[in-house]
């Protein structure tokens, strides 16, 4: 059973004053999250992304499909015990203190008494806002407010936790602990589901990913299988390597490029990539490093979302 | 229930953290005492004029804090988007409507006691001696907060679907249509026309009736309770029974629009 699963999820808005017509935001998306995964939901702007996230939390109805958390529909309220949400850029009450609106959060788990306290102490420890436990919110900056978002999206202890653009709005410093709390939940088997511009961060953080653009799914799969699409072989380094067998070497790669005294050697299939081995052992070429030349996340999301051609679906 | 009321506690604490509130409570307060200025120029009629002010200030003051909180109370969770993260909590969304209707009237009761306890001591000042004098206040002061209930579950059924300022717009209209909801029946009476004597009488019963909460009979029940004059426990009964009814009924209807809408 999948953890997080949408079938032919679509959701037209009502557009226009007098006239209204649908606007499709979201198209027929279909997804599967397995349990403990961490899956990055990719996409640009106005891509769909926060209206699959509200659908999935049940904010907003679908115009027609259905999607399941943990195997319930997700209007089920008894699942809602079962998951946490952080919304994109979030906004709590700001006349409360962090350990005020967590208690609130809690009560609504049904948590009670010195349980919840001490949970709200260690949540508040734990994202590091237990010095500003008793601080309004409206004295809160951006990345506190972020922080603090986390700590109510987990103070259920959840099996699955949505995060719409959790690094939205930190500092390196504050990406680096919701990297650190976001793995922490893996190590517990929970499963995450995150929309993110920060590509860097969903390449370090997720098993897999899905790209969607203009409301439409371009791509699914592990993250390992996306960027094998269009590896572009290996890249091999080696030093130490003497003159009257640089050109030998030449002929046995695609491409070769001098950086001081290293040679760097594109590498594009297995029998180029033998060849070179073993000339390098049998001349004791010193060997640096063997690494795939893959393209990064964000050369392919990039072109799957130029794949779409411009007026296609909508932006939302 | 727990749930209900964690949403009522943080409704309550929302609107004691909130400026307009005390504004609204001091200005009661100043005018219940205005009201001893005032009862200086009637002569031998001080006891019955600040009755008069003071009850009539508590239900002014009472109306424009179930307004202009009212209007707000699910508008700002919208608008603020705090709704987002509520309400992928485990909790329905009308408990959020219910939560916030109680929340606002447990403030409503705070507020309420607290200008009565002005108007009681400004009585004291004058001179008011024996528990029957402060006692007879009470049932002005309940049926002013039973159709406190009323105003509330209209401000909040507007706040469900519109924007404060219309909200604010149409409880206030309802309000004030609701004080002369009588003559709408009046109106079918007097006209030959069978649909304006059906609509007369549609009007009279879907319209709150807020003169329920304020005449007994023929008689103001302000006026009764300054001229110390009995009032009928069993017609206390029927209003509180109707205004019960009334307000369960905007609270379910309130509960149904919110729970139909999509958060954008």
């Amino acid at each position: 059973m999948y953890v997080i699963e949408t079938e032919d999820l679509t959701k037209d808005f009502p557009v226009g004053f007098w006239k209204k017509r649908p606007v499709r935001a979201l198209d027929k998306l279909c997804l599967q999250v397995g349990r403990g995964e961490i899956f990055g939901f990719l996409g640009p702007n106005g891509a769909g992304k926060t209206t699959t996230l509200k659908l999935l939390m049940n904010l907003i109805r679908p115009t027609s499909g259905s999607a399941r958390i943990l195997g319930e529909p997700v209007s089920s309220v008894a699942m809602h015990s079962q998951i946490g949400y952080l919304p994109e850029n979030p906004y709590f009450y700001d006349y409360l203190t962090p350990e005020e609106l967590l208690t609130y959060v809690g009560s609504l788990f049904n948590q009670r008494g010195e349980a919840l306290a001490d949970r709200v102490s260690t949540l508040l420890d734990r994202v590091g806002l237990a010095e500003a436990g008793k601080l309004q919110l409206r004295k809160f900056s951006k990345g506190m407010i972020q922080r603090l978002g986390i700590a109510q999206a987990i103070i259920n202890n959840p099996e699955v936790v949505f995060l719409d653009e959790p690094m939205s709005g930190l500092d390196p410093l504050g990406r680096r602990e919701v990297r650190e709390v976001i793995l922490a939940l893996k190590d517990k088997g929970v499963t995450v589901f995150f929309s993110s511009h920060i590509l860097p961060d969903v390449e370090a953080l997720c098993d897999r990913v899905a790209i969607i653009n203009k409301g439409k799914l371009q791509e699914a799969g592990a993250l390992k299988e996306i960027l094998d699409v269009g590896a572009q072989g290996h890249e091999v380094i080696l030093t130490g390597v003497k003159p009257e067998f640089a050109d030998l070497l030449r002929n046995l790669c695609a491409e070769m490029r001098s950086m001081g005294e290293r040679l760097h050697l594109r590498v594009s299939n297995t029998g180029q990539m033998q060849s070179l081995l073993s000339h390098v052992f049998e001349n004791e070429i010193e060997l640096i490093s063997i690494n795939p030349m893959r393209p990064s996340l964000e050369d392919r999301f990039l072109q799957e979302i130029r794949k779409q051609p411009a007026g296609e679906g909508m932006n939302r | 229930m727990y749930k209900i009321l964690a949403i009522a506690r943080n409704t309550f604490r929302e609107n004691v953290r909130d400026r307009i509130l005390y504004n609204l409570v001091l200005f009661a307060l100043v005018m219940i005492l205005s009201a001893v200025a005032l009862g200086q120029l009637a002569l031998g009629q001080e006891r019955k004029v600040i009755i008069d002010l003071g009850l009539s200030s508590i239900s002014i003051f009472g109306v424009l804090i179930a307004v202009f909180i009212g209007i707000s109370l699910v508008y700002k969770e919208i608008e603020k988007r705090t709704v987002y993260a509520l309400l992928a909590k485990p909790i329905y969304r009308r408990d959020l409507i219910l939560g916030k209707y109680l929340g606002l009237l447990f403030t409503l009761l705070v507020n309420v006691a607290v200008m009565t306890a002005g108007l009681m001591l400004t009585l004291v000042y004058f001179g008011e001696t024996g528990a029957q004098a402060y006692l007879r206040l009470l049932p002005a002061v309940y049926l002013i907060f039973l159709s406190l209930m009323v105003t509330t579950g209209l401000a909040l059924l507007f706040s469900t679907f519109s924007t404060p300022a219309l909200s604010a717009l149409f409880t206030l209209f309802l309000w004030v249509i609701g004080h002369f909801n009588g003559d709408l029946l009046g109106i079918g009476k007097l006209t030959e026309s069978a649909p304006l004597k059906w609509l007369g009488g549609a009007l009279y019963y879907l319209l709150p009736n807020f003169s329920n909460f304020e005449t007994i009979g023929s008689r103001n029940i302000i006026q009764s309770v300054a001229y110390s004059k009995p009032i009928d426990p069993s017609a206390i009964g029927w209003i509180t029974i109707y205004g019960l009814i009334y307000s369960s009924l905007l609270v379910a209807l309130s509960a149904a629009i919110f729970s139909r809408r999509d958060f954008k």
